[in-house]
């Protein structure tokens, strides 16, 4: 199993670790069983995100995808980062191993959860805007996302 | 990841680098001594004496007969040629009960899966926390229909030295073929399989700085086992195919040399080990030991620790020239972690978190000292990103390794 440089870079170097006090939302996915959990904090202000951060515990891509993540919605509209997606964050790393596919995916609903929550808080029922979080490891290996050998 | 500078192999347990004196004893057999050890001239002759000799050699370090030797591939082609082999061969005498453990190494006990879906039944016995399978354990587990009892001399991941020769006696006295995988052990421990009381016992010279893609399997006099390849006459007609005569040799002179310095290099290896063990636990906070404390192999470390997952450890090692493996999910390539682990009863996520350190004869203080501040510094590291870790920090969530 090779990484490739990007993967390397932002599993060595992440961008956007830490959390934010104030989050406007914050979303946690994953579980340790499976041994990946991502937490992502978002601060949200007219629409727009203004700064993102991240934990995660996990392996080197669960760290790399987070971190890309991060950099691919800050900045951006929420509407916008509900289109990320985990073939996105697959191609701005160069690629990922086949057995490292549902990081991507944890990545991409770490986001959604993160937005979900936000919406929550505005009184919003997130599930019609951001549909439903695959938030455990098993569930995303069982829909077919993650290719374990 | 590449990495410049010198590299600190700390994976001995994966394989090891062939020594300067083995590498010696082989090389003529490549292009000197090339004759087919089957042929009748003089360069054949060579061959088929330097064969003989490496047979002599494994039998004095196992204290058994040079004819109960038999040359296979690797380690793997040992275990399943012993498991399948005695499991069909007593098959035919109504006994289709096998016992083994949790913790053996997947060429068991993928070979024992493979014997189930053809009917056999197995006894798969649980380990305690330390890692250890008591000889009762495996006492109150024989029927009159076991076949085989195949319990390791030494587990690959924790280190853990099974009560071998005790479990000899009660496989002896009960009337049941014991064989045992000592991949891990031989050329670390003292084998006698005479006073062990093993029928069958698997090795490979990769891990004792052989070379890799050779390995043995003895079979005690009389256990005469359905022929794994068929052809030629070579290994008495029960192994065909002309043989690995520069890796046989290989094999031969690195567990003479070895079994020659076990002590001096249990010495050795037990100071970089308890050195170690000692400044992580010391020097680093909510970590633990996996395998038992005393009843371990002399080079082999395995912690686990809190908050944080072992590929990205393997990373950053990495970074640093040292070389290590884990246990977590994301290194076996699955979602679950290694079942050594989950058996002796750490939770997933203490699982995921652990790291393999095994050193070799070739190691020095210098490696030991080099591995501990890399772990001083990686471990803060992986902990400052991870929300697990986080909780346990704020209070949020009770540390599971004090």
């Amino acid at each position: 199993m090779q990484y490739s440089a990007k993967v390397m870079d932002h599993f060595s170097n992440p961008r956007n670790v830490g959390e934010i006090a104030d989050a406007d939302g914050v979303g946690e996915v994953g579980n340790p069983t499976c041994g990946d959990i991502m937490k992502m904090y978002l601060k949200i202000d007219g629409g727009r995100i203004t700064d993102v951060k991240f934990k995660t515990f996990g392996c080197g891509a669960a760290i790399a995808t987070s971190s890309i993540a991060t950099e691919m919605i800050k900045g951006k509209s929420v509407d916008e980062a509900l289109q990320l997606s985990n073939k996105a964050v697959i191609e701005a790393l160069d690629g990922l191993p086949p057995v490292k596919v549902h990081c991507s995916v944890l990545a991409e609903q770490a986001v959604k959860a993160a937005l979900s929550d936000y919406y929550r808080r505005q009184g919003v029922d997130p599930e019609p805007i951001v549909g439903k979080l695959v938030e455990d490891c098993h569930a995303c290996e069982a829909a077919g996302c993650g290719a374990p050998q | 990841m590449e990495q410049t500078g010198k590299i600190i192999y700390l994976d001995n347990a994966a394989t090891t680098p062939v020594s300067g004196p083995v590498l010696d004893a082989m090389l003529p057999y490549f292009s000197q001594h090339y004759g087919n050890p089957s042929s009748v001239y003089g360069i054949a002759r060579q061959s088929k004496e330097a064969l003989d000799a490496a047979r002599t050699q494994v039998a004095a370090a196992l204290n058994c007969l040079p004819e109960e030797v038999f040359f296979t591939g690797c380690g793997s082609e040992s275990d399943n040629w012993a498991v399948k082999g005695i499991a069909h061969k007593l098959a035919a005498q109504g006994k289709r009960h096998l016992i083994t453990t949790s913790i053996e190494h997947h060429a068991i006990l993928h070979s024992m899966a493979e014997l189930e879906k053809e009917g056999f039944e197995v006894t798969y016995l649980p380990v305690d926390a330390d890692g250890l399978v008591s000889p009762d354990q495996v006492r109150a587990a024989i029927r009159p229909d076991t076949a085989l009892v195949s319990v390791m001399y030494a587990n690959n991941e924790i280190g853990t030295v099974e009560p071998v020769a005790e479990i000899g006696a009660v496989c002896r006295e009960a009337g049941v073929l014991f064989h045992t995988d000592a991949v891990q052990a031989a050329g670390t421990l003292k084998i006698n399989v005479q006073a062990q009381k093993i029928d069958a016992l698997s090795l490979s010279a990769h891990k004792f700085n052989g070379p890799k893609g050779v390995g043995a399997l003895y079979l005690k006099k009389g256990l005469r086992l359905p022929n794994l390849i068929d052809g030629g006459g070579q290994e008495n007609g029960r192994r065909a195919g002309t043989e690995n005569v520069a890796g046989i040799v290989g094999l031969g002179k690195a567990l003479e040399l070895a079994n020659a310095q076990l002590a001096e290099k249990a010495v050795h290896l037990e100071k970089l080990r308890d050195y170690v063990i000692r400044t992580v636990r010391q020097s680093i906070p909510n970590v633990k030991l996996n395998g038992h404390p005393t009843r371990r192999l002399p080079g082999n470390v395995n912690l686990s620790f809190e908050g944080i997952e072992g590929e990205g450890m393997l990373l950053l090692l990495d970074m640093k020239g040292v070389c290590a493996s884990s246990g977590s999910a994301c290194t076996s390539g699955s979602l679950d972690p290694s079942h050594v682990l989950l058996a002796i009863g750490l939770p997933h996520e203490i699982a995921h978190g652990s790291l393999r350190l095994t050193f070799g004869p070739q190691n020095t203080m210098e490696d030991a000292q080099a591995a501990c501040s890399a772990l001083q510094e990686i471990i803060p590291r992986l902990r400052a990103m991870s929300p697990v870790w986080d909780k346990i920090e704020k209070g949020e969530a009770k540390p599971l390794l004090g």
